[in-house]
Protein backbone atom coordinates (compact mmCIF):
# COMPACT_ATOMS: atom_id res chain seq x y z
CA UNK A 1 0.00 0.00 0.00
CA UNK A 2 1.25 3.60 -1.22
CA UNK A 3 0.44 5.43 1.74
CA UNK A 4 2.09 8.47 2.98
CA UNK A 5 2.65 8.38 6.43
CA UNK A 6 3.98 12.03 8.24
CA UNK A 7 5.26 11.16 11.62
CA UNK A 8 5.84 14.07 14.01
CA UNK A 9 7.57 16.88 12.09
CA UNK A 10 8.58 19.92 13.05
CA UNK A 11 9.80 23.01 11.07
CA UNK A 12 11.92 25.70 12.92
CA UNK A 13 12.91 29.03 10.61
CA UNK A 14 14.96 31.66 11.85
CA UNK A 15 12.30 33.37 13.53
CA UNK A 16 9.67 30.99 14.49
CA UNK A 17 8.03 27.44 14.19
CA UNK A 18 6.34 26.86 11.27
CA UNK A 19 5.25 23.02 11.42
CA UNK A 20 4.59 22.01 14.96
CA UNK A 21 4.34 18.53 15.48
CA UNK A 22 2.63 17.12 12.48
CA UNK A 23 1.12 13.33 11.82
CA UNK A 24 -0.97 11.98 9.18
CA UNK A 25 -1.54 9.23 7.22
CA UNK A 26 -3.04 9.80 3.51
CA UNK A 27 -4.28 6.45 2.38
CA UNK A 28 -3.05 5.59 -1.30
CA UNK A 29 -5.93 6.80 -3.76
CA UNK A 30 -7.23 9.83 -1.38
CA UNK A 31 -8.11 13.20 -2.50
CA UNK A 32 -6.11 14.94 0.46
CA UNK A 33 -6.30 18.51 1.33
CA UNK A 34 -4.06 20.34 3.87
CA UNK A 35 -6.66 23.61 4.81
CA UNK A 36 -5.37 26.50 6.58
CA UNK A 37 -4.80 30.26 5.89
CA UNK A 38 -1.03 31.80 4.86
CA UNK A 39 1.58 31.07 6.89
CA UNK A 40 -0.04 28.21 8.74
CA UNK A 41 2.74 26.06 7.28
CA UNK A 42 1.20 24.00 4.87
CA UNK A 43 3.53 25.06 1.85
CA UNK A 44 6.23 24.13 4.10
CA UNK A 45 4.85 20.85 4.84
CA UNK A 46 4.52 19.92 0.67
CA UNK A 47 8.00 21.28 0.42
CA UNK A 48 9.34 18.62 2.85
CA UNK A 49 7.16 15.95 1.08
CA UNK A 50 8.81 16.78 -2.34
CA UNK A 51 12.19 17.19 -0.63
CA UNK A 52 12.61 20.83 -1.07
CA UNK A 53 13.22 21.72 2.43
CA UNK A 54 14.19 19.10 4.96
CA UNK A 55 12.35 18.36 8.66
CA UNK A 56 14.08 19.47 11.67
CA UNK A 57 12.81 16.68 13.05
CA UNK A 58 9.86 13.57 12.10
CA UNK A 59 9.77 10.88 9.59
CA UNK A 60 8.12 11.21 6.43
CA UNK A 61 7.07 7.66 4.95
CA UNK A 62 5.34 6.56 1.19
CA UNK A 63 4.80 3.17 0.33
CA UNK A 64 6.99 2.19 3.89
CA UNK A 65 10.10 3.95 2.08
CA UNK A 66 11.40 6.35 4.33
CA UNK A 67 11.73 9.69 2.11
CA UNK A 68 13.95 11.97 4.95
CA UNK A 69 17.07 12.87 3.24
CA UNK A 70 16.61 11.98 -0.52
CA UNK A 71 17.19 14.36 -3.05
CA UNK A 72 13.76 15.30 -4.59
CA UNK A 73 14.83 13.28 -7.93
CA UNK A 74 15.09 10.43 -5.82
CA UNK A 75 12.02 10.71 -4.68
CA UNK A 76 8.95 9.02 -6.56
CA UNK A 77 6.16 12.30 -5.70
CA UNK A 78 5.58 15.10 -7.99
CA UNK A 79 4.59 18.56 -7.68
CA UNK A 80 2.05 21.18 -9.77
CA UNK A 81 3.39 24.02 -8.49
CA UNK A 82 1.23 27.39 -7.77
CA UNK A 83 3.38 29.32 -10.63
CA UNK A 84 3.27 26.21 -12.37
CA UNK A 85 6.70 26.49 -13.02
CA UNK A 86 6.41 25.85 -16.65
CA UNK A 87 9.99 26.30 -18.70
CA UNK A 88 9.23 29.01 -20.40
CA UNK A 89 11.54 27.62 -23.61
CA UNK A 90 9.59 24.64 -24.00
CA UNK A 91 6.69 23.83 -25.66
CA UNK A 92 3.80 22.08 -23.58
CA UNK A 93 5.13 18.79 -25.05
CA UNK A 94 8.92 19.58 -24.13
CA UNK A 95 7.58 20.22 -20.96
CA UNK A 96 5.95 17.25 -20.53
CA UNK A 97 8.91 15.03 -21.96
CA UNK A 98 10.93 16.89 -19.01
CA UNK A 99 10.78 14.28 -16.60
CA UNK A 100 10.81 11.04 -18.98
CA UNK A 101 13.50 12.08 -20.95
CA UNK A 102 15.38 12.20 -17.85
CA UNK A 103 14.49 8.67 -16.84
CA UNK A 104 15.64 8.00 -20.34
CA UNK A 105 12.17 6.29 -21.10
CA UNK A 106 11.96 4.51 -24.53
CA UNK A 107 8.11 5.47 -24.73
CA UNK A 108 8.59 8.94 -23.94
CA UNK A 109 6.59 10.02 -27.31
CA UNK A 110 3.48 7.61 -26.93
CA UNK A 111 3.63 9.05 -23.03
CA UNK A 112 3.47 12.65 -23.79
CA UNK A 113 0.86 12.05 -26.18
CA UNK A 114 -1.55 10.22 -23.83
CA UNK A 115 -0.66 12.41 -20.96
CA UNK A 116 -1.93 15.89 -23.47
CA UNK A 117 -4.78 14.17 -24.26
CA UNK A 118 -5.30 12.89 -20.62
CA UNK A 119 -5.85 17.05 -20.43
CA UNK A 120 -7.58 17.52 -23.30
CA UNK A 121 -4.25 19.76 -24.68
CA UNK A 122 -2.92 17.68 -27.86
CA UNK A 123 -3.78 21.05 -29.78
CA UNK A 124 -1.49 22.57 -28.20
CA UNK A 125 1.26 20.55 -28.10
CA UNK A 126 3.28 23.05 -30.01
CA UNK A 127 2.81 25.83 -27.77
CA UNK A 128 5.30 27.84 -25.71
CA UNK A 129 4.00 28.56 -22.34
CA UNK A 130 4.17 32.55 -22.88
CA UNK A 131 1.53 31.80 -25.71
CA UNK A 132 -0.89 29.92 -23.93
CA UNK A 133 -4.01 30.86 -21.08
CA UNK A 134 -3.92 30.49 -17.43
CA UNK A 135 -5.76 27.07 -17.56
CA UNK A 136 -3.89 25.64 -20.40
CA UNK A 137 -0.56 26.15 -18.50
CA UNK A 138 -2.54 24.74 -15.47
CA UNK A 139 -3.45 21.38 -17.55
CA UNK A 140 0.39 21.33 -19.05
CA UNK A 141 1.87 21.47 -15.49
CA UNK A 142 -0.47 18.54 -14.55
CA UNK A 143 0.36 16.49 -17.77
CA UNK A 144 4.26 17.04 -16.59
CA UNK A 145 3.75 16.00 -13.04
CA UNK A 146 1.16 13.07 -13.67
CA UNK A 147 2.84 11.52 -16.86
CA UNK A 148 5.33 10.28 -14.49
CA UNK A 149 3.18 8.27 -12.86
CA UNK A 150 3.70 9.59 -9.49
CA UNK A 151 3.40 7.65 -6.14
CA UNK A 152 1.69 11.15 -4.66
CA UNK A 153 0.88 13.93 -6.55
CA UNK A 154 1.62 17.26 -4.53
CA UNK A 155 -0.79 20.34 -5.80
CA UNK A 156 0.12 23.90 -4.29
CA UNK A 157 -2.69 26.08 -4.32
CA UNK A 158 -3.05 25.06 -8.75
CA UNK A 159 -6.29 26.99 -8.87
CA UNK A 160 -5.81 30.39 -7.26
CA UNK A 161 -3.76 31.98 -10.32
CA UNK A 162 -6.80 31.26 -12.47
CA UNK A 163 -10.39 34.05 -12.74
CA UNK A 164 -12.98 32.66 -10.47
CA UNK A 165 -15.10 31.23 -13.99
CA UNK A 166 -12.06 28.93 -15.02
CA UNK A 167 -11.82 28.06 -11.45
CA UNK A 168 -14.44 26.62 -11.06
CA UNK A 169 -13.99 24.54 -14.47
CA UNK A 170 -11.15 22.76 -13.39
CA UNK A 171 -12.31 22.22 -9.82
CA UNK A 172 -14.58 19.83 -11.51
CA UNK A 173 -12.07 18.52 -14.00
CA UNK A 174 -9.04 18.06 -11.16
CA UNK A 175 -11.63 15.99 -9.17
CA UNK A 176 -12.44 14.07 -12.11
CA UNK A 177 -8.57 13.56 -13.23
CA UNK A 178 -7.81 12.48 -10.16
CA UNK A 179 -10.79 9.53 -9.43
CA UNK A 180 -9.29 8.70 -13.52
CA UNK A 181 -5.82 8.09 -12.47
CA UNK A 182 -6.31 6.55 -9.44
CA UNK A 183 -2.93 8.33 -8.05
CA UNK A 184 -3.02 10.43 -4.43
CA UNK A 185 -3.65 14.25 -4.75
CA UNK A 186 -2.46 16.11 -1.79
CA UNK A 187 -3.88 19.36 -2.30
CA UNK A 188 -2.63 22.57 -0.76
CA UNK A 189 -5.53 25.18 -0.57
CA UNK A 190 -6.40 28.55 1.69
CA UNK A 191 -10.16 28.45 -0.26
CA UNK A 192 -12.40 26.31 2.25
CA UNK A 193 -14.76 25.79 -0.59
CA UNK A 194 -12.27 24.22 -2.83
CA UNK A 195 -10.97 21.88 0.01
CA UNK A 196 -14.63 20.75 0.49
CA UNK A 197 -15.63 20.46 -3.00
CA UNK A 198 -12.95 18.30 -4.36
CA UNK A 199 -11.79 16.40 -1.10
CA UNK A 200 -12.07 13.11 0.36
CA UNK A 201 -10.55 13.87 3.20
CA UNK A 202 -9.40 17.18 5.09
CA UNK A 203 -6.50 18.56 7.39
CA UNK A 204 -7.15 21.76 8.47
CA UNK A 205 -3.96 23.39 9.74
CA UNK A 206 -3.50 26.46 12.39
CA UNK A 207 -0.18 28.16 13.08
CA UNK A 208 1.77 24.82 12.55
CA UNK A 209 -0.43 22.13 13.79
CA UNK A 210 -3.21 20.37 12.79
CA UNK A 211 -6.50 21.34 14.44
CA UNK A 212 -8.59 18.52 12.84
CA UNK A 213 -8.84 15.87 10.08
CA UNK A 214 -12.00 14.29 8.46
CA UNK A 215 -14.07 13.97 5.60
CA UNK A 216 -15.78 17.59 4.49
CA UNK A 217 -18.96 16.80 6.07
CA UNK A 218 -17.36 16.11 9.44
CA UNK A 219 -14.86 19.26 9.25
CA UNK A 220 -18.04 21.91 8.31
CA UNK A 221 -20.75 19.78 10.48
CA UNK A 222 -18.92 18.97 13.26
CA UNK A 223 -15.82 21.40 13.56
CA UNK A 224 -13.77 20.23 16.69
CA UNK A 225 -12.15 23.93 17.70
CA UNK A 226 -13.63 27.48 16.83
CA UNK A 227 -10.67 27.83 14.52
CA UNK A 228 -11.80 25.35 12.62
CA UNK A 229 -15.49 26.18 12.63
CA UNK A 230 -14.82 29.81 11.65
CA UNK A 231 -12.10 29.04 8.59
CA UNK A 232 -15.26 27.03 7.00
CA UNK A 233 -17.88 29.36 6.86
CA UNK A 234 -19.76 32.11 9.04
CA UNK A 235 -20.81 31.23 12.16
CA UNK A 236 -23.16 32.74 14.60
CA UNK A 237 -21.81 32.56 18.11
CA UNK A 238 -24.00 32.73 21.42
CA UNK A 239 -21.93 32.13 23.85
CA UNK A 240 -20.41 28.96 23.98
CA UNK A 241 -22.57 27.45 20.84
CA UNK A 242 -22.16 28.46 17.41
CA UNK A 243 -24.84 28.06 14.31
CA UNK A 244 -24.46 28.27 10.87
CA UNK A 245 -26.40 31.15 9.05
CA UNK A 246 -27.55 28.78 6.73
CA UNK A 247 -29.77 26.71 9.68
CA UNK A 248 -30.74 29.78 11.46
CA UNK A 249 -34.42 30.80 10.34
CA UNK A 250 -35.95 33.88 10.71
CA UNK A 251 -39.59 34.60 10.90
CA UNK A 252 -41.92 37.20 12.04
CA UNK A 253 -44.39 34.87 13.70
CA UNK A 254 -43.29 32.48 16.78
CA UNK A 255 -41.58 29.55 15.90
CA UNK A 256 -42.30 26.11 16.97
CA UNK A 257 -41.58 24.96 20.25
CA UNK A 258 -37.99 23.12 21.07
CA UNK A 259 -36.35 25.62 19.02
CA UNK A 260 -33.74 28.44 20.21
CA UNK A 261 -35.11 31.47 19.53
CA UNK A 262 -33.68 35.07 19.64
CA UNK A 263 -36.19 38.24 19.50
CA UNK A 264 -34.18 40.41 16.98
CA UNK A 265 -34.36 43.95 14.86
CA UNK A 266 -33.52 43.52 11.26
CA UNK A 267 -29.90 45.86 10.56
CA UNK A 268 -29.65 44.98 6.97
CA UNK A 269 -31.22 42.78 4.13
CA UNK A 270 -29.00 42.17 1.23
CA UNK A 271 -29.74 39.89 -1.86
CA UNK A 272 -27.26 37.51 -2.85
CA UNK A 273 -28.63 36.24 -5.93
CA UNK A 274 -29.05 32.94 -4.44
CA UNK A 275 -29.98 33.53 -1.75
CA UNK A 276 -31.03 36.25 0.93
CA UNK A 277 -28.78 37.58 3.66
CA UNK A 278 -30.16 38.93 6.79
CA UNK A 279 -28.11 40.37 9.40
CA UNK A 280 -30.19 41.23 12.54
CA UNK A 281 -29.63 42.40 16.57
CA UNK A 282 -30.44 40.75 19.55
CA UNK A 283 -31.52 43.06 22.21
CA UNK A 284 -28.68 42.21 24.26
CA UNK A 285 -26.65 44.05 21.50
CA UNK A 286 -25.38 41.08 19.30
CA UNK A 287 -25.16 40.85 15.53
CA UNK A 288 -26.75 37.51 14.48
CA UNK A 289 -27.02 36.43 10.49
CA UNK A 290 -29.66 34.23 9.09
CA UNK A 291 -29.05 33.02 5.08
CA UNK A 292 -32.60 32.27 3.90
CA UNK A 293 -33.56 30.89 0.60
CA UNK A 294 -36.31 32.93 -1.86
CA UNK A 295 -39.15 31.86 -1.17
CA UNK A 296 -39.21 31.92 2.63
CA UNK A 297 -40.15 35.86 2.23
CA UNK A 298 -38.63 39.55 2.67
CA UNK A 299 -37.54 41.67 5.60
CA UNK A 300 -37.13 45.04 6.28
CA UNK A 301 -34.30 47.15 8.32
CA UNK A 302 -35.67 48.04 11.38
CA UNK A 303 -38.25 44.86 11.07
CA UNK A 304 -39.06 43.38 14.23
CA UNK A 305 -38.10 39.52 13.77
CA UNK A 306 -37.65 36.04 15.54
CA UNK A 307 -34.15 34.34 14.58
CA UNK A 308 -34.13 30.73 15.98
CA UNK A 309 -32.88 27.05 14.68
CA UNK A 310 -32.97 23.73 16.21
CA UNK A 311 -30.49 23.34 18.85
CA UNK A 312 -29.39 19.84 17.15
CA UNK A 313 -27.23 22.25 14.61
CA UNK A 314 -25.47 23.80 17.52
CA UNK A 315 -22.04 23.35 17.67
CA UNK A 316 -20.98 23.20 21.18
CA UNK A 317 -17.06 24.97 21.08
CA UNK A 318 -16.44 26.32 24.68
CA UNK A 319 -14.43 29.66 23.83
CA UNK B 1 2.30 69.18 -27.65
CA UNK B 2 1.38 66.24 -30.70
CA UNK B 3 3.73 68.01 -32.84
CA UNK B 4 5.98 69.14 -30.17
CA UNK B 5 6.95 65.44 -29.50
CA UNK B 6 8.98 64.18 -32.55
CA UNK B 7 10.50 67.53 -32.80
CA UNK B 8 11.86 66.45 -29.11
CA UNK B 9 12.84 63.51 -30.52
CA UNK B 10 14.36 64.33 -33.85
CA UNK B 11 16.53 67.19 -31.23
CA UNK B 12 17.70 64.41 -28.98
CA UNK B 13 19.08 62.19 -31.97
CA UNK B 14 20.92 65.12 -33.36
CA UNK B 15 22.21 65.61 -30.25
CA UNK B 16 23.68 62.19 -29.77
CA UNK B 17 24.20 61.69 -33.30
CA UNK B 18 25.34 64.87 -35.06
CA UNK B 19 28.93 64.68 -33.96
CA UNK B 20 28.85 60.89 -35.28
CA UNK B 21 27.78 62.05 -38.45
CA UNK B 22 30.22 64.88 -39.38
CA UNK B 23 32.85 62.89 -38.27
CA UNK B 24 31.70 59.97 -40.70
CA UNK B 25 31.40 62.84 -43.23
CA UNK B 26 35.03 64.05 -42.99
CA UNK B 27 36.03 60.69 -43.16
CA UNK B 28 35.06 60.79 -46.80
CA UNK B 29 37.01 64.37 -47.43
CA UNK B 30 39.79 64.52 -49.97
CA UNK B 31 41.02 67.58 -47.86
CA UNK B 32 42.93 67.12 -44.87
CA UNK B 33 41.27 69.97 -43.07
CA UNK B 34 37.63 70.24 -41.81
CA UNK B 35 36.68 72.22 -45.03
CA UNK B 36 35.13 70.17 -47.56
CA UNK B 37 36.43 69.41 -51.04
CA UNK B 38 35.27 66.44 -52.46
CA UNK B 39 34.52 62.64 -51.90
CA UNK B 40 37.78 60.07 -51.57
CA UNK B 41 38.60 57.21 -50.18
CA UNK B 42 42.18 58.31 -49.32
CA UNK B 43 41.91 58.29 -45.52
CA UNK B 44 40.38 54.57 -45.74
CA UNK B 45 43.24 53.50 -47.97
CA UNK B 46 45.66 55.43 -45.55
CA UNK B 47 44.00 53.51 -42.38
CA UNK B 48 44.04 49.83 -44.70
CA UNK B 49 48.07 50.46 -44.85
CA UNK B 50 48.88 51.59 -41.62
CA UNK B 51 50.63 48.76 -39.79
CA UNK B 52 50.70 50.22 -36.37
CA UNK B 53 46.44 50.66 -36.74
CA UNK B 54 46.35 47.03 -37.92
CA UNK B 55 47.84 45.45 -34.98
CA UNK B 56 46.65 47.65 -32.75
CA UNK B 57 43.06 46.27 -33.68
CA UNK B 58 44.64 42.91 -33.95
CA UNK B 59 45.12 43.55 -30.21
CA UNK B 60 42.08 45.34 -29.10
CA UNK B 61 40.07 41.90 -30.98
CA UNK B 62 42.31 39.55 -29.09
CA UNK B 63 41.91 41.01 -25.67
CA UNK B 64 38.33 42.00 -26.28
CA UNK B 65 37.00 38.27 -27.57
CA UNK B 66 39.19 36.99 -24.13
CA UNK B 67 38.23 39.30 -21.74
CA UNK B 68 34.56 38.55 -22.73
CA UNK B 69 34.36 35.08 -23.07
CA UNK B 70 36.37 34.66 -19.61
CA UNK B 71 34.07 37.30 -17.96
CA UNK B 72 30.83 36.38 -19.36
CA UNK B 73 31.52 32.97 -17.93
CA UNK B 74 32.86 33.35 -14.06
CA UNK B 75 30.48 36.39 -14.41
CA UNK B 76 27.34 34.29 -15.33
CA UNK B 77 28.45 31.64 -12.57
CA UNK B 78 29.11 34.26 -10.44
CA UNK B 79 25.60 35.84 -10.84
CA UNK B 80 23.67 32.36 -10.01
CA UNK B 81 25.76 32.02 -6.81
CA UNK B 82 24.94 35.50 -5.81
CA UNK B 83 21.07 35.22 -7.06
CA UNK B 84 21.19 31.63 -4.72
CA UNK B 85 22.69 33.08 -1.43
CA UNK B 86 20.45 36.10 -1.75
CA UNK B 87 22.68 38.39 0.21
CA UNK B 88 21.73 41.99 -0.44
CA UNK B 89 25.58 43.28 0.79
CA UNK B 90 27.45 41.39 -1.63
CA UNK B 91 24.97 42.00 -4.48
CA UNK B 92 25.00 45.64 -3.47
CA UNK B 93 28.98 46.23 -3.34
CA UNK B 94 28.98 45.03 -7.42
CA UNK B 95 27.85 48.20 -8.43
CA UNK B 96 30.87 49.46 -5.96
CA UNK B 97 33.05 48.85 -8.87
CA UNK B 98 30.73 50.06 -11.38
CA UNK B 99 30.87 53.93 -9.73
CA UNK B 100 34.41 53.71 -9.00
CA UNK B 101 36.19 56.32 -11.44
CA UNK B 102 38.19 54.55 -14.30
CA UNK B 103 41.35 56.23 -13.14
CA UNK B 104 41.38 54.58 -9.86
CA UNK B 105 40.25 51.49 -11.06
CA UNK B 106 43.61 51.60 -13.50
CA UNK B 107 45.89 52.94 -10.76
CA UNK B 108 44.60 50.23 -8.26
CA UNK B 109 45.38 47.69 -10.95
CA UNK B 110 48.92 48.70 -11.99
CA UNK B 111 49.91 48.60 -8.30
CA UNK B 112 48.33 45.19 -7.85
CA UNK B 113 50.40 44.16 -10.81
CA UNK B 114 53.48 45.95 -9.72
CA UNK B 115 53.18 44.27 -6.41
CA UNK B 116 52.50 40.57 -7.96
CA UNK B 117 55.70 41.37 -9.96
CA UNK B 118 57.99 40.83 -7.64
CA UNK B 119 56.92 37.61 -6.83
CA UNK B 120 56.21 36.80 -10.16
CA UNK B 121 58.13 36.39 -13.38
CA UNK B 122 55.96 38.95 -15.31
CA UNK B 123 55.93 42.31 -16.97
CA UNK B 124 53.43 44.41 -18.16
CA UNK B 125 51.54 43.50 -21.13
CA UNK B 126 48.46 41.67 -23.41
CA UNK B 127 48.05 39.31 -19.90
CA UNK B 128 48.43 42.00 -17.72
CA UNK B 129 45.71 43.75 -19.81
CA UNK B 130 43.07 40.83 -20.35
CA UNK B 131 43.22 40.66 -16.44
CA UNK B 132 42.52 44.34 -15.83
CA UNK B 133 39.68 43.57 -18.91
CA UNK B 134 38.02 40.73 -17.36
CA UNK B 135 38.16 42.51 -13.70
CA UNK B 136 36.01 45.47 -15.33
CA UNK B 137 33.78 43.63 -17.43
CA UNK B 138 33.22 40.84 -14.98
CA UNK B 139 31.01 43.61 -13.34
CA UNK B 140 28.98 44.35 -16.02
CA UNK B 141 28.22 40.73 -16.44
CA UNK B 142 27.13 39.94 -13.18
CA UNK B 143 25.10 42.85 -13.24
CA UNK B 144 23.05 42.56 -16.22
CA UNK B 145 22.61 38.32 -15.32
CA UNK B 146 21.55 39.13 -12.15
CA UNK B 147 18.78 41.49 -13.48
CA UNK B 148 17.69 38.51 -15.70
CA UNK B 149 17.57 36.08 -12.24
CA UNK B 150 15.54 38.60 -10.32
CA UNK B 151 13.01 37.94 -12.86
CA UNK B 152 12.88 34.48 -13.18
CA UNK B 153 10.53 32.24 -10.97
CA UNK B 154 12.59 30.99 -7.91
CA UNK B 155 10.54 27.88 -8.43
CA UNK B 156 11.38 26.51 -12.19
CA UNK B 157 14.76 24.62 -10.83
CA UNK B 158 12.88 23.21 -8.21
CA UNK B 159 10.29 22.07 -11.03
CA UNK B 160 13.55 20.42 -12.85
CA UNK B 161 14.58 18.88 -9.74
CA UNK B 162 10.93 17.47 -8.75
CA UNK B 163 10.79 15.65 -12.36
CA UNK B 164 13.74 14.13 -12.19
CA UNK B 165 16.83 16.49 -12.61
CA UNK B 166 20.08 16.71 -10.51
CA UNK B 167 21.18 20.09 -9.79
CA UNK B 168 23.54 20.03 -12.77
CA UNK B 169 21.06 19.39 -15.12
CA UNK B 170 18.72 21.83 -13.37
CA UNK B 171 20.96 24.57 -13.88
CA UNK B 172 22.01 23.55 -17.97
CA UNK B 173 18.55 22.41 -19.08
CA UNK B 174 16.63 25.14 -17.64
CA UNK B 175 18.43 27.83 -15.68
CA UNK B 176 20.75 28.21 -18.67
CA UNK B 177 18.49 28.46 -21.24
CA UNK B 178 15.90 30.96 -19.38
CA UNK B 179 19.18 33.29 -19.12
CA UNK B 180 20.59 32.82 -22.45
CA UNK B 181 19.13 36.33 -23.66
CA UNK B 182 20.68 38.07 -20.70
CA UNK B 183 23.97 36.11 -21.10
CA UNK B 184 23.91 37.61 -24.69
CA UNK B 185 23.39 41.20 -23.66
CA UNK B 186 26.18 41.05 -21.12
CA UNK B 187 28.58 39.41 -23.29
CA UNK B 188 27.88 42.44 -25.60
CA UNK B 189 28.54 44.80 -23.38
CA UNK B 190 31.74 42.96 -22.03
CA UNK B 191 33.16 43.29 -25.33
CA UNK B 192 32.17 47.12 -26.16
CA UNK B 193 33.36 47.69 -22.76
CA UNK B 194 36.78 46.21 -23.20
CA UNK B 195 36.96 47.14 -26.81
CA UNK B 196 36.79 51.01 -25.95
CA UNK B 197 38.50 51.29 -22.72
CA UNK B 198 41.38 53.74 -23.18
CA UNK B 199 42.01 55.07 -19.11
CA UNK B 200 42.62 51.60 -17.50
CA UNK B 201 43.84 50.13 -20.58
CA UNK B 202 46.96 52.76 -20.97
CA UNK B 203 47.98 52.63 -17.54
CA UNK B 204 48.48 48.59 -17.28
CA UNK B 205 49.34 47.81 -21.16
CA UNK B 206 52.80 47.04 -21.93
CA UNK B 207 55.11 47.34 -25.49
CA UNK B 208 53.67 44.92 -27.11
CA UNK B 209 50.01 45.75 -26.02
CA UNK B 210 48.93 48.84 -27.81
CA UNK B 211 45.19 48.40 -28.54
CA UNK B 212 43.43 50.77 -30.81
CA UNK B 213 42.01 53.31 -28.17
CA UNK B 214 45.28 53.98 -27.39
CA UNK B 215 46.94 54.24 -30.80
CA UNK B 216 43.76 56.66 -31.88
CA UNK B 217 44.37 58.43 -28.66
CA UNK B 218 48.05 59.41 -29.80
CA UNK B 219 47.23 60.37 -33.48
CA UNK B 220 44.55 62.87 -32.24
CA UNK B 221 46.27 64.54 -29.92
CA UNK B 222 49.11 64.80 -32.65
CA UNK B 223 45.92 66.90 -34.72
CA UNK B 224 43.20 66.55 -36.82
CA UNK B 225 44.01 63.42 -38.77
CA UNK B 226 41.30 62.07 -41.31
CA UNK B 227 42.47 58.67 -40.80
CA UNK B 228 41.58 58.79 -37.30
CA UNK B 229 37.68 59.71 -38.29
CA UNK B 230 37.82 56.87 -41.39
CA UNK B 231 38.85 54.31 -38.35
CA UNK B 232 36.34 55.74 -36.20
CA UNK B 233 33.76 55.05 -38.75
CA UNK B 234 34.47 51.28 -38.65
CA UNK B 235 34.40 50.78 -35.14
CA UNK B 236 30.74 52.70 -34.90
CA UNK B 237 29.21 50.62 -38.00
CA UNK B 238 31.28 47.19 -36.28
CA UNK B 239 29.87 47.86 -33.49
CA UNK B 240 26.33 49.18 -34.84
CA UNK B 241 26.24 45.90 -36.92
CA UNK B 242 27.35 43.48 -33.83
CA UNK B 243 23.74 45.29 -32.28
CA UNK B 244 21.77 44.62 -34.81
CA UNK B 245 23.11 40.85 -34.77
CA UNK B 246 22.67 40.55 -31.55
CA UNK B 247 18.52 41.51 -31.47
CA UNK B 248 18.26 39.39 -34.41
CA UNK B 249 20.10 36.02 -32.40
CA UNK B 250 17.68 37.25 -28.91
CA UNK B 251 14.71 36.71 -31.22
CA UNK B 252 15.54 33.91 -32.85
Amino acid sequence: MSELILEGIYKDFPTHRVVDGITLTIPQGCFYSLLGPSGCGKTTTLRMIAGFDEPDRGLIKLAGRTLNGLRPYERPVTTVFQSYALFPHLTAAENVAFGLRRRKDPDTAKKVRDALELVQLSAKADRLPAKMSGGERQRTALARALVLEPELLLLDEPLSALDPALRKQMRVELKELQARVGITFLFITHDQEEALSLSDRIAVMHQGRIEQMGSPQEIYLTPATRFVAGFLGAVNWVGDVGVRPELTRISRERPPSGMRVKESTVSSAMFLGDCFRVEAQTAAGQSLVAQIAHGLGQFERGERVHLWWDPSDEMALPE
Amino acid sequence: MKRLLPLYVIAIYAFLHVPLLILCGFSFNSSKFTVWEGFSLVWYEAMWNDGALAEATLNSLVIAVVSTVVATAVGTLGAYGLWKKNSRLLSGSMYLSLVTPEIITGIAMLATFQWAFRYLHLQLGMTTVILAHVTFSMAYVLLVVMARLRTADPALEEAALDLGATEWQAFRLVTLPMLKPGIAAAALLAFTVSFDDYVITALVAGVDSETLPMVLYAMARRGANPVVSAISTVIFVGLGLLIVVSERLQKA
